[in-house]
């Protein structure tokens, strides 16, 4: 049986592709984001993951506003990324698992999650840039699942609904006959809001209660309405949607191997999390 | 339930991106899209006026552009992530869109951002 071997959750924010297109690593400005990351390097080196299923929302590369779907996962058999129109240099293509992709579509309209399925697409910043910095040769060695959840267009999914997702997937991966071992990724957040006149807000006392519901406490975002979500964490910082999913696919009880929290880098109150389902 | 529309927009210096602005600001979002091709920026650039109206843009959203007036853009329904390519033609970063839609210098912006820390 397939298993999930842990979920790493982080942001996405685009400017870490400058960052990392300039070699800016060791800068003050961005060292103590980017040396949350060799300790995640270790641990994927050492839980060895066969796939990855990365939770994230696209910012109008693949979906237009013609057609915004609620939830969305790929099924190609490849996934590149492209021109998003602000000068990140594009990586490399990603190998996919449409045969895995096709089971969890399966098993998640099964349990009415009425979803929409890709069998092209191309993927943004919020799915390359957390594989960057788990990655950095970018020689992915992992399969990937892209499960993208609309956190753009108003209405948008619950928190609790997005917990769900989550636990249906983890439920779906458990009964994939393979033995591919699974890490979840789920990016976006934390907070910040890059419009408006409350552009630049950041909540660190939100933040940090958050991260610390995903050991303790992971259904706790889910007496947040979406709007209220806006308020505690910005207009861009519901993306932690994402993180909902991601944590909605391990068990109750995890444990938490790795966390690093900096403000700022570009608008944005950066969070890393490593968890493993508690032995 | 009560419906009413003033209370669709309770967070104070937000526009939460809903059916009102998404229908409204479907046009400047769609041509903030096409910025996803290099050759579509070059064309603005080129003909910034034949190039809105190629797209639809109400006169609201052209004088927006015109104005690369980020609070006015929202105004007219453009949503953030699109704005941000539009944004990426000039070069601005997010401390730039920050800064101009809050009335501080950049510098005072990013000490903003940095008293966060708390």
């Amino acid at each position: 049986m397939a298993k999930i071997v842990g979920a790493i959750t982080t942001s996405h924010v685009p400017a870490i592709g400058g960052a990392i297109a300039k070699g800016l690593q060791n800068e003050p400005y961005w060292k103590p984001f980017f040396d949350g990351f060799p300790p995640v390097r270790d641990w994927l080196a050492k839980v060895k993951p066969d796939v990855i299923v990365l939770v994230y929302n696209d910012h109008g590369l693949n979906f237009f506003l013609d057609k915004m779907p609620t939830f969305a996962v790929g099924a190609a058999p490849e996934y590149r990324n492209a021109d998003e129109g602000w000068g990140i240099p594009t990586v490399a293509p990603f190998k996919g698992d449409p045969e895995l992709s096709w089971h969890l579509i399966e098993q998640l309209v099964a349990e009415d999650f009425d979803l929409v399925t890709c069998q092209e697409m191309v993927v943004d910043h919020a799915f390359t840039l957390p594989m960057a910095l788990c990655y950095p040769d970018t020689n992915w060695p992992v399969r990937v699942v892209p499960v993208c959840v609309n956190t753009v267009q108003a209405p948008l999914p619950s928190a609790a609904r997005c917990y769900k997702l989550g636990q249906a997937i983890g439920r779906a991966i458990a009964k994939w006959p393979g033995d591919e071992r699974v890490v979840v990724m789920g990016t976006g957040g934390l907070s910040h809001q890059l419009d408006g006149e409350r552009a630049g807000f950041i909540n660190k006392d939100f933040d940090l209660k958050f991260m610390d519901s995903m050991v303790h406490e992971p259904a706790w975002a889910t007496r947040y309405s979406t709007t209220e979500l806006v308020e505690l964490s910005g207009t861009q910082g519901v993306e932690l949607l994402n993180w909902m999913v991601a944590r909605g696919t391990l068990p109750a009880k995890v444990e938490k191997k790795h966390a690093n929290y900096y403000i700022p880098i570009s608008n944005t109150a950066s969070g890393l999390m490593v968890l493993e389902p508690a032995a | 339930m009560d419906y009413h529309p003033d209370t669709r927009q309770p967070v104070p210096g937000t526009i939460i991106f809903d059916s009102v602005q998404a229908r409204k600001g479907y046009a400047l979002n769609k041509m903030c899209y096409s910025f996803n091709d290099a050759a579509n920026r070059a064309a603005f650039v080129a003909d910034e006026d034949a190039y809105c109206k190629k797209y639809g843009l109400n006169p609201q959203q052209r004088e927006a552009i015109r104005n690369r007036d980020v609070l006015q853009l929202l105004e007219a329904g453009g949503n953030a992530y699109y704005l941000a390519k539009f944004a990426g033609i000039f070069g601005l970063d997010m401390q730039d869109i920050g800064a101009q839609q809050t009335g501080m210098t950049k510098d005072e912006f990013k000490a903003k951002l940095l008293a966060a820390r708390g």
